[in-house]
């Protein structure tokens, strides 16, 4: 039934069989659609050893499952040649700043994929599950610590899902203290787009709060967009600057002044680990980034996990389930809350990300998570004192984990920071974050982390200052970047312009005429 | 120390270079009063001893793989090829992130091309996108969806939705104004039956919210149900058992129009509740309203095709209010689990896992019906799990099932109070014929 997904085999190159209708001359790996043969199985189950029951009325049955066909020396052949195809933090160095691509400690993984963890199910009897309580337990007591607060919950699945967790509780309280006139949410300029997009998902108006000349938040402008009105500032701290805001505490009192709450974006938390406690700079809720600041592999995207710690009169509006010690110091999950937010997803936690994130907590100890953040904040400020000479510096004072640095310089020699992105891959590094933060023209956000030894910092700034050299005396080279990857630069807006989202098959035209902006390699997550 | 390289001399000459006397001058800016607090956690220590008391720790809890195992109400104990591990834990897959620079992340981008196509496969649906967290806010995000599409704010949800995911809905909504109507549960003459769900539609409807199969594994003809949402302009959404579609009638064979699902049972670990990812999947019409990452395909200037980010402008970080959802980190290693295990199945060997677990919940279901004081609510048909009434409370029976390394069905009393007496119980293909006559022998044994 699958022999009809073969109609768009990719030739190798050289074949004389390629279809005259296909544009590519070739592809870096063809799709499993393509590859498929029918009559090929990669897994065989065993039959059941039970007398047969007969199978339901046709007409609830599906007819045809159009899946490929494979054996499974293909499939592992397809996968590790696609792997090879990615820069990772396990080849090379990783600056994406505001996403703290660090080394993970092997270990972690080891931990998780542990039977006595992979192997629970989520509604195993408490009795059956200590070891996994406990652990949660004590996570939660960790991160308690190193931020401050009184209480976390483990639930969220990634920062913006803490974000709307953070931001329900902000206003399960104003509700229940018959305040019910807060219809806003202040966020400053330089915010990521979850902070706006979450504020609008819990039903609140986003307003945005400019920064002043040092990158800080502009304290007047400030002041005068506070009023009865405001629930919440959602401030992230550092900020998406890579500064850490010279008037903290002048911010965080002047929000409580008027009743609201501050929101905490602990996005990168990485430079504050025995730094200073979000909670004692005036924070009300914070989410911690698990696959940023504890050292989660990232996967391509995720998974994440997205804790958020609260000061104590918050704990009650905390989202189902939470773990509790009992007094004979057994563990069991309280469903049984009446002012809790209620459940942000079904079956408790991302348990596999908090089994690394604990053991890496562990590993390091509190010494080793401030040497953590000593090393991130030392090293960008080692990139900021040598690529001033290069690039401009929009905020020229000590930043914290990244350094933020503006093309514009390049961009009036004929060189876009695009450009200068795309030449770093010919130099062999992932570039930065680029265009972002948007109150920067031409942004390079770079985090380089703690993990990176400084003859690696030392060739990224060789491969920078190259470029900038290159970019002042012939830009043709960097428009022309990347030279020497699997494919070269892709035609974003004709994909945005007629999405092809799925594999074609004869029987299914392209999705066709749906109009999308495209946006250009932008944004941290 | 292992994880930060730099040395003293390192760090003396970078810091020569900034200009600072030590690392402490570089936090100036934190105000004194709350600078370098002692963090109350214990001294690190080194990986053998710290593996040593995590493993301990793993060694105090009794999981369900190691268990014949009869749990499932969402979380699933299947088959996972050996290949799938072998190859999500590459550390090329592993340590990398979102695919922002193409040209260095084809592996990422064109396995997520994959997932989306798979998905839309085996849900017979136009457009999927690149996964949510899990299944639970998948379906919330497919009710915020339907509401932008509608412009409508009533819901209804079938009582036989898993009723964490209806939680998971109430939490999304809350804020909204969404009237949230649910169909109820009762036990008439011997068997379970649900309201009907085309009972509560009206003109107001944005959507209709039902599952199969049921959360009690019950499946259903959804044809009526289809023309009653046509006749009062409400969408069809669906969540369903992605492993069950190895065998039934797909979403998109019922004229859904958002379909959702957990790829748990397509080789992802149980691992206590998650990380798993969730499938979220429409009609064409509909892409521009999809929340998520969704990877679409483009060329070089050269014509070689690879993939990209695409229709980005529905997303917080171009749109920010405006998105069609705040979410940002997405579970692509965990899509890359369902697009191997798929891979690997094809088309015979899902629907084999499907049928095995349908034999062995019938068979199981058979030989317990047989017993004196135990009933089958589940009518049928049902795919591979039932619920079971039995003359002693689920707990105390759980009890002495675990007591012979057994693991019971779920007691419905936390969610369904009427149903306390009861528990829902799961076969997979994990099971064996001598699983289910351990059961048995346990089950008839008087407390």
């Amino acid at each position: 039934m699958t022999s009809r997904l073969n109609g768009h085999a990719t030739a190798p190159p050289g074949s004389e069989h390629r279809e005259p209708a296909e544009r590519l001359p070739h592809a870096p790996e063809p799709l499993l659609s393509e590859l498929s043969v029918a009559g090929r199985e990669g897994q065989h189950l065993p039959a059941p050893d039970v007398p047969a029951s007969g199978l339901p009325d046709a007409g609830l049955l599906r007819d045809g499952l159009p899946l490929p066909e494979l054996s499974e020396p293909e499939v592992v052949r397809h996968f590790t040649r696609l792997s090879q195809l990615n820069y990772a933090v396990d080849t090379g160095f990783y600056p994406l700043g505001s996403c703290t691509m660090k080394y993970n400690p092997k270990i972690d993984d080891e931990m998780a994929a542990l039977s006595g963890f992979a192997g629970l199910h989520p509604y195993q009897p408490a009795e059956t599950v200590q070891g996994a309580l406990r652990l949660m337990w004590e996570l939660e007591r960790a991160l308690a610590a190193i931020t401050g607060f009184a209480a976390v919950t483990l639930q969220p699945a990634a920062g913006a899902h803490g974000e709307l967790t953070g931001m329900l509780m902000i206003r399960a309280h104003h509700l229940a203290r018959g305040d019910t006139r807060r219809r806003r949410v202040l966020v400053p300029d330089s915010a990521h787009g979850t902070n706006p997009a979450t504020a609008a998902m819990c039903g609140y108006e986003a307003v945005t709060v400019p920064s002043d000349a040092r990158g800080n938040v502009d304290l007047t402008a400030l002041r005068g967009l506070l009023g009865p009105d405001v629930a919440a500032l959602m401030i992230t701290v550092p900020s998406t600057l890579g500064l850490f805001d010279e008037h903290m505490l002048e911010v965080t009192a002047a929000v409580h002044e008027t009743g609201a709450l501050v929101y905490g974006d602990g996005a990168n938390l990485n430079a504050l680990l025995g730094i200073a406690r979000p909670a004692d700079l005036g924070l009300d809720v914070l989410h911690i980034n698990l696959h940023k600041t504890f050292a989660q592999p990232h996967g391509g995207g995720g998974p994440g996990a997205g804790p958020v710690a609260v000061r104590a009169d918050l704990e009650p509006y905390l989202p189902l389930p939470v773990v509790r010690r009992r007094p004979d110091e057994t563990y069991d999950l309280d469903y049984i809350r009446p002012h809790s937010i209620g459940q942000v997803r079904a079956f408790g936690t991302h348990f596999g990300v908090l089994v690394r994130a604990y053991t890496y907590i562990r590993l390091l100890g509190g010494d080793g998570l401030r040497r953590v953040s000593e090393a991130a904040v030392l090293h960008a400020n080692y990139l900021r004192a040598v690529l001033r000479e290069w690039y401009d510096v929009p905020y020229d004072r000590p930043c914290m984990h990244e350094v933020l640095l503006s093309g514009r310089r390049q961009k009036a020699q004929g060189a876009r920071t695009l450009d200068v992105a795309k030449r770093l891959i010919d130099y062999g590094f992932h570039p930065p974050t680029i265009y972002f933060p948007l109150v920067v023209d031409e942004a390079l956000m770079i985090e380089p982390t703690e993990t990176e030894a400084k003859p690696t910092l030392d060739a990224f700034i060789a491969a920078m200052a190259a470029i900038a050299v290159e970019a002042a005396r012939a830009p043709a080279v960097l428009h022309a970047a990347p030279h020497d990857t699997p494919v070269g630069r892709l035609d974003e807006a004709s994909a945005a312009r007629q999405p092809v989202l799925r594999w074609r098959r004869a029987d299914a035209p392209a999705l066709a005429g749906t109009a999308g902006a495209s946006a250009v390699g932008t944004a941290k997550a | 120390m292992p994880f930060v390289p730099t040395t003293d001399a390192e760090r003396a000459a970078m810091l020569a270079r900034i200009g600072a006397r030590s690392t402490d001058e570089l936090f100036e800016v934190i105000p004194p009063a709350v600078r370098f607090p002692a963090l109350d956690l214990p001294p690190g220590e080194s990986e053998l001893t710290i593996a040593r008391g995590v493993r301990a720790l793993a060694g105090a809890n009794r999981p369900a793989a190691d268990m014949a195992c009869f749990l499932g109400a969402g979380a699933y104990h299947h088959y996972v090829p050996a290949a799938v591990r072998a190859l999500t834990s590459r550390g090329e897959f592993l340590t990398s992130y979102t695919p922002y620079q193409p040209e260095i992340s084809q592996g990422t981008l064109q396995t997520t091309f994959e997932f989306q196509s798979l998905v839309c496969d085996l849900l017979d649906m136009d457009v999927a996108n690149a996964g949510m967290y899990d299944g639970s806010t998948a379906l919330a995000e497919a009710v915020l969806m339907a509401e932008r599409i509608t412009r409508r704010s009533r819901v209804v949800l079938a009582g036989g939705v898993h009723p964490e995911y209806r939680n998971v809905v109430a939490t999304y909504v809350a804020e909204r104004g969404t009237e949230l109507v649910t169909g109820d549960v009762a036990v008439v003459g011997g068997l379970l039956r649900e309201a009907e769900p085309a009972d509560l539609l009206d003109e107001q409807t944005a959507c209709c919210v039902v599952q199969q199969p049921s959360f009690f594994g019950r499946i259903s003809d959804w044809a009526a149900l289809r023309a009653a949402c046509d006749r009062v302009g409400a969408l069809l959404v669906m969540v369903c058992n992605p492993l069950a579609l190895g065998l039934l009638k797909p979403p998109g064979g019922w004229g859904t129009d958002i379909a959702v699902a957990d790829a748990q049972p397509l080789g992802i670990a149980m691992e206590y509740g998650g990380p798993w990812v969730g499938m979220m999947a429409t009609r064409e019409k509909y892409v521009r309203q999809l929340p998520g990452r969704i990877a679409g395909e483009a060329y070089d200037a050269v014509g070689r095709r690879g993939y990209v980010l695409t229709l980005q402008a529905r997303e917080q970080h171009i749109r920010r209010e405006k998105a069609t959802s705040n979410i940002c980190t997405s579970q692509a290693l965990l899509a890359l689990h369902a697009t191997i295990y798929l891979s690997l199945l094809g088309p015979d060997g899902l629907r084999q896992a499907a049928e095995s677990c349908y034999q062995y919940a019938h068979y199981a279901a058979t030989e317990i019906a047989r017993l004196p004081g135990y009933a089958v609510l589940t009518p049928e048909p049902f795919f591979h799990e039932f619920v079971v009434r039995g003359p002693d409370s689920p707990e105390a029976l759980n009890r002495r099932l675990l007591a012979e390394h057994l693991l019971g069905g779920l007691p419905l009393g936390r969610f369904y109070p009427a149903l306390a007496d009861c528990a829902l119980y799961c076969c997979t293909e994990m099971n064996t014929r001598a699983d289910i006559e351990k059961l048995i022998c346990v089950l008839s044994e008087q407390s």
